[in-house]
């Protein structure tokens, strides 16, 4: 028999340069693509990539809701779940909904309802549908973005979009939109939702280990992690609906996109 | 007082578009000084009313709105109808069959299927209520023939135009017969089955191009084309 | 799927009284904002289990049961023990608790435990490996929720505490690969004592320790966890509003300071 020994990969998690192990700094997002409109049965929808995650969300609503014992009088009720594919991680995931995702799904809810107009259609439903394809860290806050412009892509009336970014701590080192291994072996994870121009958090979670200083400079951090997602998913959803609106430049700008 | 947009610029939820002393009007709302866009959508002003027409929508029921609907279930006194909208409607049996003269002859059946479609004028509705409709009125009533077509319903306005010009164009052009439901269903009735691709072909340009100059343009130029064959 | 909660029980005029209220700094029950109420603490209450604790914070009546069992290790920590945490809203506590399987709000409630307890390192799981690899002590932490009158979390989180704090293990042999368990008993090794503390938003006011009233009434809630060393541990948030930044980091600032006198307060229990 062969004792199986794994090296240790924390200990490569930031380097004498104060780099990350792939190569960020320590307040550099990973890249993200965020595309709208991508499946047509959904009345809204939006696909995320940032970094290895994969995530497609999708809006159904406002819409009858059933059964009828959750009718609201005065709003819309909100519907959220959040599920993780089965290939989605290294080791299979049981089909069945997990804990986590039950959480997740409820924690997402409360992100996206304080941005929602649900008074403006009472007893009706409107359903967010959240498929995690490929999970590599931060998935809550990857699924929140995309997830707030399938809702804006629905036509449901927002105040804003809601933007979300992850901190987080490693060997000492406070850093930004944490990676599987990241999240895995750092040792505080910090998870915020933002509404930038109602200076508002609508989700904050955490879990490991940060002193009252490291604390404030983390949860700054991800509120400046939240500005610039908000950019990105503005220009997003502009990119979509200007294809539609400028018909006659619509053939090229397709193919900048691509 | 400021305002931050030009007319038909694209705007999306949580923009500024205007400061000041405005009347937030459709999807717009006011926080303190700021009128921010809840949708996304062309920004518009008249006067000091601010509003952004949606790109996209679900329909909401109005009162008096003529709509186009699908029976999805028959009732002891009346029937559900999917219109399109959040809210499905009801239209009781004392609403209905009174005259049954549309599209063009009478009809005989005078009851209502699953599956089958309705022309209705919306009643009453109060958003604690479902909608009510009624179909006694004429031209209201079972449809029995025709296509029907989707559209977003923020687009209907443009599809019927100044005073029915852009529908009126469409009918005359084409001879084809058009019912138009604010809930954003269309339904044509044509004897000619080329008019009536055509006539297919030009509303889905109308609801794309809703928004943009010269439309009514290029609306006539497509007549002329594949129409009139000029 | 999470679905927007909305309840018969909430009355409007009370709920706008108990906003009123706040923007004065008062409340429903007279307490300052910062206020927690009496908290109860009973230990050793159930002789069958390993370590168990009832809390009650005003009404609020929350009971934990603490079981330690041998079973396997997680493949990832092979030489570590195994720490479980179960929320049970049992239909005696609330007309609105229903029969059936765990729904998100129990869910949640076990997750931040869990969480507290988890990231605090409070159990010293690394000393609870029995044959490495193969044998480790898990321990079941069972909340069971007995009365609903506001702040479960805490409660919940305090009781818990408590009962690991008082909970005794076997002592053991390991004879060919056996194991034996002895009559003697040992404290569970403890490393470190989390205290969250929770806040509601009520208009633009933050409060300690809501009661069912105020939950009602509030938009948002804050859960602080702080360990032994004055580090915050873990957050949760819930309801349907949001926090401004500033809040949040006084909030911190404040979980700092009243853990302490709960974390007191707990120990002097517990001792």
């Amino acid at each position: 028999m062969y004792k199986l020994v794994k090296p240790d990969p924390s200990k490569n998690l930031i380097n004498d340069k104060g780099l990350r192990s792939d190569g960020r700094r320590p307040d550099e997002l990973r890249s993200i693509k965020l595309q709208v409109g991508v499946l047509d049965n959904a009345d809204g929808s939006a696909y995320i990539e940032q970094g290895k995650n994969k995530i497609i969300a999708g809006v159904y609503g406002p819409r009858e809701i059933h059964p009828k014992h959750l009718i609201i009088s005065d709003r819309a009720a909100i519907r959220c779940r959040y599920r993780m594919a089965p290939f989605s991680t290294d080791e299979r995931k049981h089909p069945a909904p997990s804990r986590r995702e039950v959480e997740i799904s409820k924690v997402i809810r409360e992100a996206l309802e304080p941005s929602v107009l649900s008074e403006y259609y009472p007893r009706t439903v409107i359903d967010i549908f959240i498929e995690a394809l490929q999970c590599d860290g931060g998935t809550r806050c990857a699924s929140i973005v995309a997830a707030s412009l399938a809702l804006a892509d629905a036509g449901i009336p927002l105040k804003e979009l809601v933007s979300s970014c992850s901190v987080g701590k490693v060997k000492g080192h406070v850093i930004v939109d944490l990676y599987d291994l990241e999240d895995k072996y750092g040792e505080a994870d910090l998870p915020i939702a933002l509404m930038p121009n109602h200076n508002l958090v609508t989700l904050i979670q955490m879990d490991g280990k940060l002193s009252k200083e490291e604390f404030d400079k983390a949860f700054n951090m991800a509120l400046e992690g939240c500005r610039k997602i908000r950019n990105l998913q503005n220009d997003a959803l502009k990119r979509k609906y200007k294809l539609e609106s400028d018909t006659e430049n619509s053939k090229d700008s397709k193919e900048e996109v691509k | 007082m400021t305002i931050l947009a030009q007319k038909k610029q694209l705007v999306i939820p949580g923009e500024l578009v205007a400061k000041g002393e405005y009347d937030p009007d459709l999807n717009v709302y006011k926080d303190g000084e700021n009128i921010y866009s809840t949708m996304i959508g062309l920004f518009e002003y008249q006067g000091s009313r601010i509003s952004v027409v949606p790109l996209k929508h679900c329909y909401f029921p109005f009162v008096d709105d003529i709509i186009i609907g699908r029976i999805t279930d028959v009732g002891m006194s009346g029937w559900s109808v999917d219109i399109n909208s959040p809210y499905s409607a009801m239209l009781p049996v004392t609403e209905f069959g009174a005259r049954q003269n549309y599209p063009r002859k009478r009809e005989t059946t005078q009851s209502l299927r699953v599956g089958d479609l309705v022309k209705a004028k919306i009643i009453a509705f109060d958003r604690s209520r479902d909608p009510l409709l009624s179909a006694r009125d004429r031209e209201l009533g079972k449809i029995t023939g025709g296509r029907m077509i989707k559209i977003t319903p923020s687009k209907i306005p443009r599809l019927i135009g100044k005073e029915g010009s852009m529908i009126n164009l469409l009918k005359k052009e084409s001879a084809c017969s058009l019912s138009v439901g604010q809930n954003g269903i269309v339904l044509v009735t044509c004897n000619s089955p080329k008019n009536e691709e055509v006539v297919v072909e030009l509303i889905k340009m109308i609801e794309h191009e809703a928004h943009t100059q010269g439309l009514t343009d290029r609306v006539s130029e497509v007549i002329n084309r594949k129409l009139r064959g000029v | 799927m999470s679905t927007t909660p909305h309840s018969s029980e909430i009355l409007t005029l009370e709920c706008d009284h108990i906003i009123d209220l706040a923007s004065k700094g008062k409340r429903i029950d007279g307490r300052a904002p910062m206020d927690y109420r009496k908290i109860k603490i009973q230990t050793g209450i159930i002789e069958k289990a390993n370590g168990s604790a009832q809390v009650d914070i005003g009404q609020t009546k929350v009971i934990v049961g603490v079981k330690i069992e041998a079973g396997t290790p997680f493949p990832d920590t092979p030489n570590e023990g195994v720490q479980t945490v179960n929320a049970e809203f049992t239909p005696l506590a609330h007309p609105t608790f229903e029969l059936g399987p765990p729904q998100e709000n129990s869910i949640e409630l076990s997750r931040i435990v869990d969480r507290n307890l988890r990231e605090s390192k409070a159990i010293d799981l690394t000393k609870l490996s029995i044959i490495p690899g193969k044998k480790v002590f898990v321990v079941f932490i069972d909340l069971n929720m007995l009365d609903h009158y506001g702040n479960l979390i805490d409660a919940s989180t305090y009781a818990a505490l408590s009962a690991l704090l008082t909970s005794k293990l076997n002592k053991y042999e390991v004879k060919n690969d056996e194991l034996v368990i002895k009559d003697d008993q040992q404290p569970l090794p403890m490393n470190d004592y989390p205290i969250p503390i929770t806040f509601a938003k009520i208009g633009k006011t933050l409060m300690l320790d809501p009661n069912i009233q105020e939950e009602n009434a509030m938009s948002t809630r804050l859960t602080v966890g702080i360990d032994n060393e004055d580090c915050v541990c873990a957050m949760q948030k819930g309801g349907l509003g949001g926090f401004e930044p500033s809040e949040i980091e006084s909030a911190v600032e404040t979980a700092i300071q009243k853990s302490k006198e709960i974390r007191k307060l707990i120990m002097e229990a517990t001792r």
